[in-house]
C-alpha cells in the first residue's frame, strides 16, 4: 500500500488553501475525512469538512496524568502532539456487531452482520499512530486467522499524515525509532512549515494514490528554505522529545525479573482502571457479549474491547489467573514492551505516550521500563511544550 | 456493505443429538450439524468455542473420536451460564461451533514409543481422542500406559469404557482416587502414586499429561524425576478464551496464546512459565 | 527363619541393606497373612509391628461418623506400612485394613527398637530410609490436601 523509504518520490509545496482543496477532493471521491479538532476539553479525532475546524494556533501540555490545551505564539494547523483518540478508533472500533440469531422452538437461524463503514481519509496523522496501525496489521491481519472487518476498513483507509514538529512532553518515539517522521504506511505525508510569516506544507507521497491525490491539488516545487526548514523542524522534534527509553534488550530484561520488588511499587499506584489500553493505539485486546431483547428470541453477539487490567480477563471456573493488581500491571507493561516482540516481530508500543498523559496516578512506562531490573532513574531533562 | 465480515466469528449451526450425564457435575454432548452432514476433522486435543445464543460462549476439548468424524462429541463440566445451559438442552436444540482450533496431542511423534497418557479429573476428556486413536492404531506404539487420578471413586469419567480399556490384554490402566468410601477396592492416593507402577521405558516414552495445571506441574516433576527427559512430555493448558483464534488477547500466557500456540505443549517449551505465579 | 532372609533382601524398602544388618532384621520377623476385609491394626491400638508388604492391597482409613470408613491411601506389593512404631507412644492414628488377601513380613516392634537402640548404625540407616517415605507420603497428602479436581464455584 505504500513505498518503502528508499524510493523517495518527489516532494511539493502546498498553500493552505491547497489543504483545504484536499479535504474537498478526497471527501468528492467519497471519503469520509476524519481529523484533529478541539472537543472534550482536547484534541480529538472527529469529521473534517473545513481548514479552519483544525486547531490552528493550539498546542497541548502532557505530562504524567495531565493534559492541558494551550495557545502557541504561532498560527501553526498541526503544533501539537496526540490526544487520546488515535486511529484504533475508527480502524478497530469499540464496539463490533458479529451476527444475529433467532430462536424459534428448538431452531436457530444465525446470520452474519455486515460492517457499514465508509472508506476513511485520515488527515493529521502523527508518525506514531501510522506506526500503531502497522503494529495492529501485524496482530490482526498476519495470524493464522484475520479479522475480516478490520481488513476493510484498512484498505479502506486513506492517510495524510503530518510529521510532528512540537513533540509532547510525554512522547518518546524516537526512542522507539517510530517518529517524529513518518516512514512508511502512509499516502501521503506533510511538513508544516512556518517562518517569516510564510506557511506552507511541504507535501511527500508515500503511495501511487497518493500521488495520483497531489497531482490534483494545486501544488508548487519546494524552495530550498522550505525544505532546509523541513528537515530542521524534524530534526529539532527528535530532539526535544518529552521522555526516552533505551529499547535494547527490554524483552529480556522484563522477562528475567519477573519479581522484581519495582512491580509491587508500581502496582500499589495502578488503579487498575484501563485508561492506557483504551488510549492506547497498539492494544487489542476485546471480548463478546450477547445482548438479547426481553423475549430471548433474538440474541446479537458484539465484540468490544477489552482491558488486561480488568479482574475478570483471565476468569477461568472459580477464579482469576490474575486476581492482584501486580499480576494484571506487570502483564500489561511485559507484553506491550516485552513478549509483543516475540509474537508478533516488533515491540508493541510506538511511544506516543497517551497512557502517561492519561494515567489518573501518572504512572510513567519510561520510568518503569528503566527501573525494571534494577536500573536507576533517569534525570532527564523533560521538555515543556 | 459486505457481508460476512464477521467471518471467523461466526458459528456453524449444530444440532444435539444426545447430552448423557456423566458424573455429579460432568455431562457429554453429541452434535451433528444442522443442515447437511459433513464430517468433522479434528486432531486429538483441539477445541471448539461452542455458542449459546444469548447466553456466551466457550471453549471446550473435543473428547470423541477422531476416526468417527460424523458426530461431534464434547464433554465438560457444568461451571458457569453457558455450560449449565447446554446440560439442560435436549436432543433437536442447537448451537453454534466454530473449530477445530489449536495444537493437538503428540500422536504422530509418538508411534514408535511407549506412551504415558495421564490424566486427571476432567482431564481424561481432552484425552480420550488420543486414547481412541492409539487403540486404533496399536501397532505404531510400544507400552500404552493409561493412568488416571480423580477426587473420588463417584467422579470415575467414561467409567465403563475404563474398565474396557483396562481388560484389553494390550493396554496397562491405572486408576487411583484422592479418598474412597467403602466399596472401592482399587488403589487410593495422589495420581503420581501410579507412575512408579507403570512399565514404561524412560528413555523412549512419550508422556501426555492433562489435567488441573497444579497436577499436571506435580506430574510432570515426578516423570522428570523419573528420567522422562522434558522434551518427552506434554500438557494441555487452559485459559480464558473469547475468540479461540489468537486475536482477543485473553488466552495468553507468557509469550504464548493457548489458543494457536497451544493448547497442548511439550513441556520444555512451557516448564518455566509454569512455576511463576498469576503468569 | 531363614527362609525370611531372602525375600527381605528382595525388598525395594530393604535394597542395599548391609547383610549383618538384614541379620539383625530376620530376627524380629515373621511371616504373616491378612484375608481380604481383615484389619491391619486398628487406631488408638499399641503399634506393635510395621509390615514389609509382599503382594495383596492394605487401605489406610479413618472412620468418620456418617461418611462411614474413608480411604485416604492404599499400600500394596512392594511398599512398608506403619511408621507409628518408631515415634512414642507408639500408637496407630488410623486403621488399616487388607482390602485383597495380603501376605507380609511383620517386623516386631519392641524387638526392632532394642536393636536400633543397640546398634545406632542400623538404627541410622532405618531412619534413613523411614525419613525418605515420610517425606513422599508427605508431598502426596499435600497434593491430595489441595484438591486439586474439585470444583470452586
Amino acid at each position: 500500500m505504500s513505498d518503502p523509504v528508499s524510493t523517495r518520490r518527489p516532494r511539493v509545496t502546498l498553500e493552505p488553501a491547497a489543504l483545504q482543496q484536499l479535504i474537498d477532493t478526497l471527501r468528492t471521491d467519497g471519503f469520509r475525512v476524519i481529523g484533529p479538532v478541539l472537543g472534550n476539553g482536547s484534541i480529538v479525532y472527529d469529521d473534517l469538512t473545513s481548514t479552519s475546524q483544525l486547531p490552528q494556533g493550539r498546542t497541548d501540555r502532557q505530562q504524567p496524568g495531565l493534559y492541558r490545551l494551550g495557545t502557541r505564539e504561532d498560527e501553526a494547523w498541526f503544533g501539537y502532539a496526540v490526544g487520546p483518540h488515535s486511529l484504533k478508533r475508527f480502524l478497530y472500533p469499540p464496539v463490533t456487531r458479529l451476527w444475529k440469531a433467532e430462536r424459534k422452538g428448538s431452531g436457530l437461524t444465525l446470520v452474519p452482520e455486515g460492517d457499514e463503514a465508509p472508506p476513511t481519509a485520515f488527515v493529521g496523522v502523527r508518525a506514531c499512530d501510522v506506526a500503531a496501525m502497522l503494529v495492529q496489521d501485524r496482530v490482526l491481519l498476519q495470524g493464522p486467522y484475520i479479522d475480516p472487518a478490520y481488513r476493510q476498513r484498512r484498505q479502506a483507509a486513506f492517510i495524510v499524515a503530518v510529521n510532528c514538529g512540537s513533540p509532547g512532553g510525554t512522547c518518546f518515539c524516537a526512542s522507539m525509532g517510530t517518529g517524529p517522521a513518518v516512514k512508511t504506511g502512509h499516502d501521503i505525508a506533510l511538513t508544516e512549515v512556518l517562518a517569516d510569516g510564510a506557511h506552507a506544507f511541504v507535501a511527500e507521497a508515500g503511495s501511487d494514490r497518493g500521488a495520483a491525490l497531489l497531482g490534483r491539488l494545486a501544488t508548487r516545487p519546494v524552495t530550498d528554505g522550505e525544505a532546509a526548514c523541513a528537515a530542521a523542524a524534524i530534526s529539532d522534534a527528535a530532539r526535544h522529545m518529552g521522555r526516552t527509553v533505551a529499547a535494547e534488550g527490554v524483552p529480556e530484561r522484563l522477562a528475567a525479573n519477573v519479581e522484581d520488588p519495582r512491580w509491587d511499587l508500581v502496582a500499589r499506584r495502578c488503579l487498575t482502571c484501563a485508561n492506557c489500553t483504551l488510549v492506547c493505539p497498539t492494544c487489542f485486546c476485546s471480548t463478546v457479549e450477547d445482548e438479547t431483547d426481553l423475549s430471548g428470541a433474538h440474541a446479537t453477539r458484539v465484540r468490544k474491547w477489552d482491558s488486561c487490567f480488568t479482574l475478570d480477563f483471565s476468569y477461568i471456573h472459580g477464579g482469576s489467573v490474575r486476581p492482584s493488581p501486580y499480576a494484571r500491571y506487570r502483564q500489561w507493561l511485559t507484553h506491550k514492551f516485552g513478549t509483543w516482540v516475540e509474537q508478533f516481530g516488533t515491540s508493541g508500543c510506538v511511544g506516543c505516550g497517551r497512557c502517561i498523559t492519561w494515567c489518573p496516578v501518572g504512572i510513567d512506562v519510561t520510568e518503569e521500563v528503566r527501573a525494571m531490573g534494577g536500573q536507576a532513574p533517569s534525570d532527564l531533562p523533560v521538555a515543556s511544550a | 456493505m459486505s457481508a460476512a465480515v464477521a467471518s471467523p466469528m461466526v458459528p456453524d449451526l449444530y444440532r444435539v443429538r444426545q447430552v448423557r450425564r456423566e458424573t455429579d457435575d460432568t455431562f457429554t454432548l453429541e452434535l451433528g450439524l444442522a443442515r447437511g452432514s459433513q464430517p468433522f476433522r479434528f486432531l486429538a486435543g483441539q477445541f471448539n468455542m461452542l455458542a449459546v445464543p444469548g447466553v456466551g460462549e466457550v471453549p471446550i476439548s473435543i473428547s470423541g473420536d477422531p476416526g468417527a468424524p460424523d458426530t461431534l462429541v464434547h464433554t465438560t463440566r457444568a461451571v458457569g451460564a453457558v455450560t449449565r445451559a447446554m446440560r439442560a438442552m435436549k436432543k433437536g436444540d442447537m448451537l453454534g461451533v466454530r473449530g477445530p482450533y489449536g495444537t493437538g496431542w503428540p500422536v504422530t511423534e509418538a508411534e514408535g514409543h511407549d506412551v504415558l497418557v495421564i490424566a486427571g479429573g476432567i482431564g481424561l476428556a481432552p484425552l480420550r481422542p488420543t486414547i481412541y486413536r492409539l487403540l486404533a492404531n496399536r501397532d505404531r506404539y510400544g507400552k500404552v500406559v493409561i493412568l488416571y487420578g480423580t477426587r473420588t471413586p463417584a467422579d470415575i469419567l467414561f467409567r465403563r469404557e475404563v474398565e474396557a480399556w483396562r481388560a484389553r490384554l494390550d493396554v496397562e490402566v491405572y486408576v487411583t482416587v484422592d479418598r474412597a468410601t467403602e466399596g472401592w477396592h482399587g488403589t487410593v492416593g495422589v495420581v503420581t502414586k501410579l507412575i512408579p507402577k507403570a512399565p514404561f521405558d524412560r528413555t523412549r516414552t512419550v508422556a501426555m499429561v492433562c489435567g488441573p495445571e497444579v497436577m499436571m506441574r506435580f506430574t510432570a516433576l515426578e516423570l522428570e524425576k523419573r528420567g522422562v527427559e522434558t522434551d518427552q512430555i506434554y500438557l494441555s493448558m487452559e485459559r480464558n478464551m473469547k475468540c479461540g483464534i489468537g486475536l482477543c488477547g485473553h488466552c495468553q500466557c507468557g509469550a504464548t496464546f493457548i489458543c494457536k500456540d497451544g493448547p497442548v505443549f511439550r513441556y520444555d517449551a512451557i516448564k518455566g512459565l509454569l512455576s511463576q505465579r498469576e503468569i | 527363619m531363614h527362609t525370611l532372609e531372602p525375600i527381605l533382601a528382595e525388598h525395594p524398602f530393604l535394597k542395599d541393606l548391609k547383610q549383618e544388618h538384614l541379620e539383625l532384621l530376620v530376627g524380629c520377623a515373621s511371616n504373616v497373612r491378612f484375608e481380604a476385609g481383615a484389619f491391619v491394626f486398628r487406631q488408638g491400638q499399641e503399634a506393635n509391628h510395621f509390615y514389609i508388604l509382599r503382594d495383596g492391597k492394605v487401605a489406610v482409613e479413618l472412620f468418620a461418623p456418617q461418611r462411614g470408613a474413608v480411604a485416604i491411601d492404599t499400600y500394596g506389593e512392594g511398599d512398608v506400612l506403619g511408621w507409628s512404631w518408631l515415634i512414642p507412644p507408639y500408637h496407630w492414628r488410623f486403621d488399616a485394613r487388607a482390602i485383597e488377601p495380603t501376605r507380609a513380613i511383620a517386623l516386631d516392634a519392641r524387638c526392632m527398637r532394642t536393636k536400633c537402640e543397640n546398634d545406632h548404625e542400623l538404627g541410622y540407616e532405618l531412619m534413613k530410609r523411614f525419613a525418605r517415605i515420610i517425606e513422599q507420603r508427605l508431598d502426596a497428602t499435600r497434593w491430595q490436601l489441595l484438591d486439586v479436581y474439585g470444583v470452586r464455584s
